[in-house]
């Protein structure tokens, strides 16, 4: 009853193939942008700053690996690695070429990581399967290694962190809160949007059609040789920014610690959480990741405060744990499937079906 | 001394320190052998039974006790894990198992630091790490005692496997998962068989790793050096898995120091990887894995 999709006349071919073809969806889209637009007038520095600035950044992450993980169906272990691409890029570029705006720098910067991507991704036109996974993991390894030992990337610290410049265009500078929130938001909704138009593509489909069966695909005429780089190197570009964005917008700093093995595995687990193959899920996992640790946190608070940190820390890994598990056992789509699920009842209430 | 025999201590150290990965190996192979998952949590297990054996030891037990109670429990943690997360998966994709694997993972870690405390514990097993002279080649006595476990266990395992009623069900399992159900073979006391089979596999990793660089959350990285043994291995080998070990615990030792100086060290991280990645892209299935022809 509330959510419809039929009565809609399409009357032009535009129409038919727009990325959000049912009105319903679209006003909610534009709705949930412009909300995120007008944030920085009602939320406070912690909230735009420290829960919805990273939320909105490894939302952008998490749709990489999606990209990769959840349509072209190869698992990778190594998204921090191309974060970690994409941010030494960036701060090499805006400091050695100031001439460039930011925005070119940190587009040229997801393309030096979506080459990465790419050349890591010729791998797996050899090897298949958990092969490429554990590729995916020597590029980890190897990434964080070459930014530790050639000094020339971190512009010659001596102690391998280089401190980020403000940001400037057209003489504004992006220092506060609400004007860095606002750059990662346009960043998020702008590749947020293309990724969308990317997967109901060709190119999308033929993606899909790799993961669900390569030799199928390949007889059925897709080049799954190119869907395979293609989804290596969009999925670096996007790591490759967010990387970017991370280091620039979030902790004004560029170090490896960041992109460890770790946030690959957090960015895994937001696609895992939030729906594999869904753009939404990507942002719903995001959010779940990044909010459960305060959930945790202010719930110990709850409970008097009586729980030692580092029993806490454990808590919370095993509560992570147990939560990826039980997703992949009662819900392997995620929470995408959920909200779904959701769509489906507002359809169709108050009848039963 | 001279340069040989320089070379052949290195070649001897690496050739030891091999035997250490083939045997956190040897548990990935197992599982993935009996049920085709690959098994990301072998490492947190690895944690889980060393923190459990000091533990029992901080408690005052003699040392086979807390051996044997270490052992039970990875015996119960194979079974809730076979109950709780591999049957509710079963028929499930190899990738959702996967990563239900690297959720398990997480699990362990957090669960088994939670009862036995983050604190870093050294291990005495009561061998010495004196260097003794072997034909003009100073060799680690601890390393070679792990040596001598590493091949008792596999002669056990191969023991088990081939002569006894479950290791024969067990190869059945491996070999054709639904005609071993046919023929009767109970899938899920298999499962917590072999699960149990790894963990008694972790526990001695665990023992021999955690004397080596102390009981402490760094353990769960050795499932880390291990995946490069069994990707060069083949996954389903466990002849694989030794020599693969082996080759990749020369290769690092002589790559850091005969290659290291020359591109600043720190290598050890990922050469193993570029090594195994390189013989994959002439042998994608390993040097001893089965290829598998792919069908519509």
């Amino acid at each position: 009853m509330f959510y419809r999709d039929a009565g809609e006349l399409k009357t032009s071919y535009a129409q038919e193939q727009a990325i959000f073809p049912v009105a319903l969806d679209r006003r909610a889209v534009i709705g949930v942008v412009c909300a995120g637009a007008l944030m920085p007038l009602v939320a406070g520095p912690y909230w735009l700053g420290s829960i919805l600035l990273p939320f909105l950044i490894l939302s952008l992450a998490a749709i990489g690996l999606n990209i990769l993980t959840g349509y072209a169906g190869q698992l990778s272990l190594g998204s921090g690695a191309f974060m970690a691409v994409g941010a030494y890029a960036a701060v090499n570029l805006v400091i050695r070429l100031p001439m460039l705006p930011f925005p070119v720098s940190f587009a040229l910067a997801g393309l030096v990581a979506g080459a990465v991507g790419l050349a890591f991704g010729l791998l797996s036109l050899r090897i298949r399967g958990f092969y490429v996974a554990v590729a995916t993991l020597a590029a980890q390894f190897f990434i964080e290694w070459i930014c530790t030992h050639i000094p020339w990337l971190v512009l010659n610290t001596p102690s391998g962190v280089v401190s980020t410049p403000t940001l400037f265009l057209f003489g504004f500078a992006f220092s506060s809160v609400p004007s860095r929130y606002l750059v990662a938001f346009v960043a998020v909704v702008v590749l947020a949007l293309l990724a969308k138009n990317l997967v109901r593509s060709s190119a999308g489909r033929a993606l899909m059609a790799v993961r669900d069966h390569e030799t199928a695909a390949e007889l059925t005429g897709v080049d799954t040789a190119r869907a395979k780089l293609t989804a290596f190197a969009v999925s670096g570009f996007y790591c490759g920014v967010a990387g970017a964005l991370w280091s620039f917008l979030y902790l004004g700093t560029v170090e490896i610690e960041a992109f460890s093995l770790h946030r690959s595995f957090q960015i895994l687990f937001m696609i895992i959480i939030g729906g594999l193959g869904s753009i939404l899920g990507s942002f719903l996992g995001a959010a779940f990741i990044v909010l459960l640790p305060v959930a945790i946190a202010n719930a110990a608070v709850l409970f008097g405060g009586a729980l030692k940190p580092d029993v806490l820390a454990n808590l919370e890994l095993m509560i992570f744990g147990a939560l990826i598990v039980s997703f992949l056992i009662i819900e392997p789509n995620g929470l995408a499937r959920l909200a779904v699920k959701a769509k489906e009842r507002l359809r169709r209430w108050p009848l039963a079906y | 001394m001279s340069d040989f025999s320089f070379f052949l201590e290195v070649v001897v150290g690496g050739l030891l320190s091999g035997v250490m990965y083939t045997l956190v190996a040897l548990g990935f192979v197992l599982i993935f052998k009996a049920s085709g998952v690959f098994n990301f949590a072998q490492g947190a297990m690895v944690l889980f039974a060393a923190l459990t054996f000091v533990g029992f030891l901080e408690f005052g037990l003699p040392m086979w006790a807390a051996f044997l109670l270490a052992l039970a429990a990875m015996l119960v943690l194979a079974v809730a894990i076979e109950r709780t997360v591999l049957r509710p998966l079963v028929g499930q994709d190899h990738m959702i198992l996967f990563m239900a694997t690297i959720g398990l993972s997480i699990f362990l870690e957090g669960f088994a630091q939670l009862i036995w405390g983050t604190r870093v514990r050294g291990l005495d097993l009561g061998i010495s790490d004196e260097p003794v002279e072997i034909a003009g080649i100073l060799v680690s006595q601890f390393d070679l005692s792990a040596a001598v476990m590493a091949a008792v266990l596999v002669a056990v395992l191969s023991a088990f496997f081939s002569y006894t009623k479950i290791g024969r069900a067990l190869r059945a399992v491996a070999d054709d998962t639904q005609a071993a159900q046919v023929a009767g073979v109970p899938l899920g006391f298999i499962w917590a068989v072999v699960w149990g089979a790894a963990g008694f596999i972790a526990l001695v990793a665990g023992l021999v790793w955690g004397a080596r660089l102390g009981v402490q959350f760094a353990l769960t990285l050795v499932a880390l050096k291990a995946l490069p043994v069994m990707i060069l291995g083949g996954f389903n080998s466990i002849a694989g898995a030794i020599v693969a070990g082996l080759v990749i615990g020369v290769s690092e030792k002589l790559a850091e120091i005969y290659l290291g100086p020359f591109v600043g060290g720190g290598i050890e991280n990922w050469f193993p990887y570029a090594l195994a990645i390189a013989v994959l892209l002439i042998r994608p299935a390993g040097l001893f894995g089965a290829a598998r022809i792919a069908r519509v």
